[in-house]
């Protein structure tokens, strides 16, 4: 162990910690301040001063140890989970911990909210943080008893010399500890599972007790002194242009402080052209807004609608698609040479994200430097597309970043903050946007719609032989949205001998963004529920088919480059243990059923089963869902792990009877009346299995969701016959006889 | 128009226009943000406060018909977060996002008031009227039995 502490760092006092897919994260350690560029080093700041031993661990002089939260809060988890991590290797117990969130800081490395990447990324460096922090504290401990750094080892926040007996609290060696050399990470054996004290507990968020009073967390609480309030309001129609607006008569109402136009850019998910209304409160600001008359040039997009589109790709769909994905042996020969082949069209409409906290920001432009506040899950966009649109310097923006009201990916878009800045260059005050219900339905980044045109066909045994799928999707300028390209490695790709994708873009004018799994939680529910019909159709059960179609194969690897290597025996796993959790076997009477549906997303691989009552006249009530998912080795917060997951099924849920229509270029739904979230009534009971396997610890904010829908049709086919392939569930007629 | 209101046994006066709704006085005039804002039409529940006991969406009452009535928000709840509600929230780790919760609570709140002993039926009628986009109803409800269990003095597993 002294060989540890006595490791050189590099002159800067920075250490960077590598050894993970996407570059790690680099780690500001508090040194010696001797020189200029140390002083520099970040450290973690905060009121309750103390020493800092680097940029997430600072022990204070009151007990506690605080430590930096640097990803952003959407509901995710992490500002619990990532803390769990340092605590651990820094051997503290966790009622000695106070969270603290960070701002955008390059000390942090990537601080970014999606894809559920926080785990994987963070897993091994921020233990690496903890651990060569604790060196640190043993090392100072041990000098002051001029005793080897061998001979002691750290426990609840002190620093234990076991063979005299002493001991010294973290907050008595911090100081010293803080002038120490950070030791190479790469030289700390990090412990060993089974002495895990902190991850792998049940741990209660930590805003829970700021959440339950209602104490200010999130970006829309933020109050600043002198603080105006705004709001932005854009053309129905996207993208359309501010012609003229009554600014004059809207200036003089009761609280109005400003009206004006800003102008804009072309940048569908960026800022769009509006007029802006600034007030002394969010009611007055509102309320001006409905005396706000404008004339919009509404653009080439003004006659668009989704009927329009579905027509266009009900065109396009049985002709050659655009864009090949992939071809393997030749599909459309064995469907011709099939006797047994089935044909089916799938379409889902786009949705929206529904945040709970409608989008907002906190903006103030004072003396040359923007800063804001910002509930955001890539805080980075915000400074990204400032300095594109008004060239203002990146390091004269600085972004605070609150806990949010919910991400689902809406908030890895940056339009919100780009609003309230380009509002707060005009403004001599700081000044809060604040979009109202409406605007967040209606100017959403969506998750894309698409039709997919399938043909299948099963060989004499029941087997998938081929599989084709023409997939008609959306897109913006001859590119498809975000969360609309499929990959050419999506199952059943490499499974299926003959198989055969290929893609066409529909151009929209409409914004689109990732939507919790994107991709992933539309092409689920097709490609889970096209192999239920397979497996209907070659008369095996919808389980068995699917571990043969899995087969033998292990690892199905991906050719060059692509990061999608495919653990066919992971998937085995969770699929026979779901299929043994639920009951697979037991029979049910009519208008019950089961259904169960698979999917490999975001490095993580779950089978759900879902149990369903379809009543004679179409009523279907979702009864119990049980989930296995296998995300490696650890599950860092299991009560955070379950939340995730039961929420990414009941989302799912909800999402497959919600839809948005388009007309006249404008989204239709308003407020929730029209857009329906699931609520109490409709919430499955839903039973969560983790299978801990040999693998590293991988994230889980969305890769449980994609196999529930499908889940949930194959069930209703199982109670009732009845195949969906349209969505939303309500569009299709359920009753039977 | 000058108003007088009764917040959480305070008296507070607030000066705005006759149609503002209670929810932006709260958050924006007198600093209590813990209600929130969600539709702006009653159909989330973000906005629940008490009136007089009675559970409300503060974003469909003008301030004026608010006046000598005793309005509870979320953050009168409790003096210190020991509403056994709170606690049992606490202890559940019900929330995700958290945005809804406070909403949440107060509804909850005024369903033990009336129902100390609530069945799941009872929990699933007088929650109904408010949304969770993370979608949390599975620990709410628990969260809400474990209340109840509290309040009556039953110990309660960890």
């Amino acid at each position: 162990m002294s060989t540890l502490l006595t490791q050189p760092i590099d002159r800067r006092g920075f250490l960077r910690i590598s050894g993970l897919a996407g570059g790690g994260l680099l780690l500001g350690t508090s040194l010696s301040f001797t020189d200029e560029a140390e002083a520099a080093a970040p450290v973690l700041k905060g009121a309750g001063g103390g020493a800092s031993l680097n940029a997430f661990v600072r022990i204070g002089t009151d007990g506690l140890v605080y430590i930096a939260a640097h990803t952003p809060e959407c509901g995710q988890g992490v500002k619990t989970s990532m803390p769990m991590l340092v605590a651990e290797e820094l051997e503290v117990d966790w009622r000695q911990v106070s969270v603290e969130l960070v701002p955008l800081d390059a000390a942090y490395g990537a601080q970014f909210a999606g894809g559920s990447t926080t785990t994987p990324r963070c897993y091994t460096p921020l233990r690496q943080v903890g651990a060569t922090a604790r060196h640190m504290l043993i090392s100072a401990a041990a000098q002051r008893w001029s005793v080897p750094a061998s001979e002691c080892r750290a426990e609840s926040a002190r620093v234990l010399h076991p063979a005299s007996g002493r001991s010294l609290s973290y907050g008595e060696v911090a100081a010293n500890a803080a002038k120490l050399p950070v030791p190479d990470a790469k030289t700390i054996t990090l412990k060993a599972p089974q002495d895990f004290k902190v991850i792998g507990r049940r741990i209660t968020g930590v805003d829970n007790p700021a959440i339950v009073t209602g104490r200010p967390l999130f970006g829309i609480d933020q109050k600043l002194p002198g603080m105006l309030y705004a709001v932005f309001e854009k053309c129905p129609v996207f993208g359309g242009k501010v012609l003229q607006a009554n600014l004059e008569t809207v200036k003089s109402l009761p609280g109005v402080k400003d009206a004006f136009v800003v102008e804009g850019t072309a940048n569908l998910t960026g800022l769009m052209p509006g007029v802006a209304i600034v007030a002394d409160s969010t009611w007055a600001a509102f309320s001006a807004r409905r005396q706000l008359k404008v004339t919009w040039d509404e653009g080439p997009h003004a006659n668009d609608s989704w009927t329009g589109f579905l027509a266009k790709a009900s065109e396009l769909g049985p002709q050659a698609g655009k864009q090949s994905l992939r071809k393997d042996g030749d599909a459309p020969a064995r469907l011709a040479a099939s006797a047994r082949k089935v044909e089916a069209v799938y379409t889902y409409p786009f949705i929206s994200h529904a945040n709970l906290e409608p989008q907002n920001c906190t903006a103030w432009f004072k003396d040359g430097v923007m800063e804001l506040w910002a509930p955001s899950q890539r805080p980075a966009g915000g400074p990204d597309l400032i300095n594109e649109v008004f060239g203002l310097a990146k390091d004269k923006i600085k972004v605070n970043i609150t806990r949010m009201g919910g991400g689902f990916g809406r908030r890895l878009s940056s339009d919100f903050m780009i609003e309230a800045a380009a509002i707060a260059m005009r403004v001599p005050a700081p000044v809060k946007l604040t979009w109202s219900r409406e605007d967040d339905l209606r100017h959403d980044h969506y998750r894309p719609g698409g039709v997919h045109f399938l043909k299948g066909a099963v060989d004499d045994s029941g087997g998938i032989a081929a599989w084709q799928n023409h997939f008609v999707t959306f897109g913006n300028r001859g590119r498809p949205g975000s969360g609309g390209s499929l990959s050419a490695d999506e199952f059943p790709a490499r499974f299926v001998p003959h198989y055969q994708a290929e893609m066409t873009v529909v151009d929209t004018g409409i914004p689109m963004g990732p939507w919790r799994a994107p991709g992933s939680c539309v092409f689920s529910w097709v490609i889970q529920s096209f192999i239920d019909e397979l497996a209907a159709a070659g008369g095996r059960d919808p389980v068995e088919l699917r571990l043969a179609l899995l087969g033998d194969k292990a690892v199905v690897s991906t050719p060059g480059d692509r990061p999608n290597a495919y653990d066919a025996g992971r998937m085995r796993g969770v699929v026979k243990l779901v299929a043994e959790k639920s009951g697979w076997d037991k029979p049910l009477p009519k208008g019950r059923g089961r259904g169960i549906a698979f999917h490999f997303s975001h490095r993580g691989y779950f089978a759900n089963v879902a149990e369903v009552t379809v009543s004679k006249d179409g009523v279907l009530k979702v009864d119990r869902v049980v989930v296995v998912g296998d995300v490696g080795s650890q599950i860092i917060n299991p009560s955070g792990a379950d939340n995730q997951v039961e929420g990414s099924i009941m989302d799912a849920l909800s999402a497959a009877y919600q839809e948005l229509d388009l007309e006249k270029g404008r989204i239709v739904q308003s407020n929730f009346h029209e857009y329906p979230l699931l609520r109490i009534t409709d919430a499955p009971k839903v039973e969560t299995h983790f299978l801990l396997t040999d693998n590293p610890p991988t994230g889980i904010g969305e890769p449980a969701l994609p196999p529930l829908t499908p889940a949930v049709c194959n069930a209703v086919y199982a109670a009732c016959g009845k195949r969906i392939r349209t969505l939303p569930i309500s569009k299709n007629d359920l009753r039977w006889s | 128009m000058t108003y007088t209101l009764k917040i959480n046994g305070q008296t507070r006066t607030v000066n705005v226009p006759s149609d503002t709704p209670l929810l932006w006085v709260l958050r924006d005039h007198l600093d209590l943000v813990g209600t929130k804002y969600g539709c702006g039409m009653g159909v989330c529940g973000a906005c629940t406060i008490h009136i007089n006991g009675v559970p409300m969406r503060s974003c469909q009452m003008p301030v004026g018909t608010a006046v000598g009535m005793q309005i509870t928000t979320i953050e009168g709840l409790s003096a210190d977060g020991s509403h056994p509600l709170q606690q049992a929230w606490v202890d559940e780790d019900v929330a995700q996002c958290g945005y809804c919760q406070s909403g949440q609570i107060m509804a909850a709140a005024a369903l033990l008031k009336a129902n100390p002993k609530p069945s799941d039926e009872d929990i699933t009628n007088a929650m109904a009227g408010n949304l969770c986009r993370c979608a949390t109803y599975q620990r709410i409800r628990q969260g809400i039995h474990r209340a109840a269990d509290l309040a009556a003095g039953k110990a309660v597993s960890s």
